[in-house]
C-alpha cells in the first residue's frame, strides 16, 4: 500500500489514530490524535524523556515545537487531498508558559491555502485552553513547483 | 561565523572535544537533558560566543515515510538546544534561560542518513534578553539545510538541572 492509499484507507475508516504511525518521529515523541467535530486535535501525553528542564519539570521547548508542527501536518493530511506529507518551509513559535508534567493538546487553522502552499496557525495548552502554553505558525509546501518549460 | 574545519568532524563517543576555550562544564550538562538524551544530541565544540552541537541520524525521528528524511521537529530541538547552549557559553554562568521565540527557515531538506549539525552564535546580550542565530547542516556548512533565530529571556536564577 503506498502513502496516498493507506491515508485514503485512514480517512475512510475513520481511524484517526492510525495517522501517527505514517510518521516515525510522531511515534517517538508520542503524539496521539483524536478526530473531534470533524477536526483533528493532537495530544502529547506527558513522558520523561521529552523533557527539557528536569527540575521544574519542564517539557523541552524543541518536543513542543515538534508536537505542533506535526499537528499542523495531521491536520493538513486529513482536511487536504495530499500525495506526499507536506514539506515544512518555515515555522516560528513563540513560548507563553511553561510546558509542564501534564498532557498538551495542540489544534491547528489553515489560515491560507493555496495550490502549492499552506500557511497554518498552531495552538497547544495544557489544562486550559484559554491559556495556551506557544502559538505557532508554519508555511507547508504542498506540491513541487510544475518544471519550467 | 569563522567556522574551522575540525568543527564538524564527527566525534565518535568518549573522543575529546575540539575546542579553542575552556568549555563551560554546564554545556555538558545542557545535552544531558532528559529529552537531549533521548534524541542523542552531542556537543562537538564551543568558542567564545558559539556552539556546535550534532544530533546523529536515526530512524526514530524520520519525518516522511517516502523520502526519509529527518523530521523538522527534530531539527528544531536541536536549534533550540544549541541556542541555549550558546547563550550558557556566552554568559559564562548559570543563569537561566527560558526561549521566547524561535523561528526556524528550511532551506533544503537533508539528505536522509546524514548526521546534522547546529552552529549557534549568541551574537547579542543585554541584561534581561539573549539573541541566538543558528545554522543547520549536513555535511557541508556552505549550504545549509535550516537558518534560525531564537531570543532568551535570562532569569537570575540558577538554572536547575538535577
Amino acid at each position: 500500500m503506498n502513502l496516498v492509499e493507506k491515508i485514503n484507507a485512514i480517512k475512510e475508516n475513520q481511524d484517526d489514530a492510525a495517522l501517527v504511525e505514517l510518521i516515525p518521529y510522531a511515534n517517538f515523541i508520542g503524539v496521539q490524535t483524536k478526530l473531534v467535530n470533524g477536526n483533528i486535535i493532537s495530544s502529547l501525553p506527558f513522558k520523561q524523556s521529552n523533557v527539557g528542564n528536569p527540575a521544574i519539570p519542564a517539557l523541552h521547548g524543541g518536543a513542543i515545537a515538534g508536537f505542533m508542527e506535526n499537528a499542523a501536518l495531521f491536520h493538513l493530511l486529513w482536511q487536504i487531498e495530499l500525495v506526499t506529507i507536506p514539506k515544512i518551509i518555515d515555522f516560528s513559535i513563540d513560548y507563553l508558559l511553561p510546558g509542564r508534567s501534564e498532557c498538551s493538546y495542540s489544534q491547528c487553522e489553515i489560515i491560507r491555502l493555496g495550490r502549492r502552499i499552506a500557511l497554518c496557525n498552531i495552538k497547544t495548552w495544557q489544562d486550559n485552553d484559554q491559556q495556551p502554553i506557544a502559538l505557532a505558525r508554519a508555511h507547508f509546501l504542498l506540491s513541487e513547483n510544475d518544471p519550467v518549460k | 561565523m569563522a567556522l574551522l574545519k575540525e568543527h564538524y568532524v564527527p566525534l565518535g563517543l568518549g573522543t575529546k572535544i575540539k575546542t579553542n576555550m575552556p568549555v563551560h562544564p554546564f554545556l555538558e550538562k545542557m545535552n544531558q537533558t532528559p529529552h537531549a538524551k533521548q534524541l542523542g544530541i552531542q556537543l562537538v565544540s564551543a568558542e567564545k560566543n558559539t556552539v556546535t552541537l550534532k544530533l546523529p541520524f536515526n530512524d526514530a525521528i524520520i519525518g516522511d515515510p517516502i523520502s526519509r528524511v529527518i523530521h523538522g521537529g527534530a531539527i528544531t530541538t536541536l536549534i533550540d538546544t544549541a541556542s541555549g547552549a550558546s547563550v550558557f557559553q556566552a554568559q559564562d554562568n548559570l543563569r537561566a534561560l527560558a526561549t521566547l521565540d524561535l523561528r526556524v527557515d528550511y532551506s533544503r531538506p537533508a539528505a536522509t542518513g546524514e548526521d546534522v549539525y547546529a552552529v549557534a552564535e549568541c551574537y547579542q546580550m543585554t541584561h534581561s534578553i539573549a539573541f541566538s542565530r543558528v545554522t543547520v547542516f549536513t555535511t557541508d556548512s556552505k549550504k545549509p539545510i535550516a537558518t534560525a533565530l531564537a531570543t532568551f529571556m535570562r532569569s537570575n536564577k540558577a538554572f536547575p538541572v538535577g
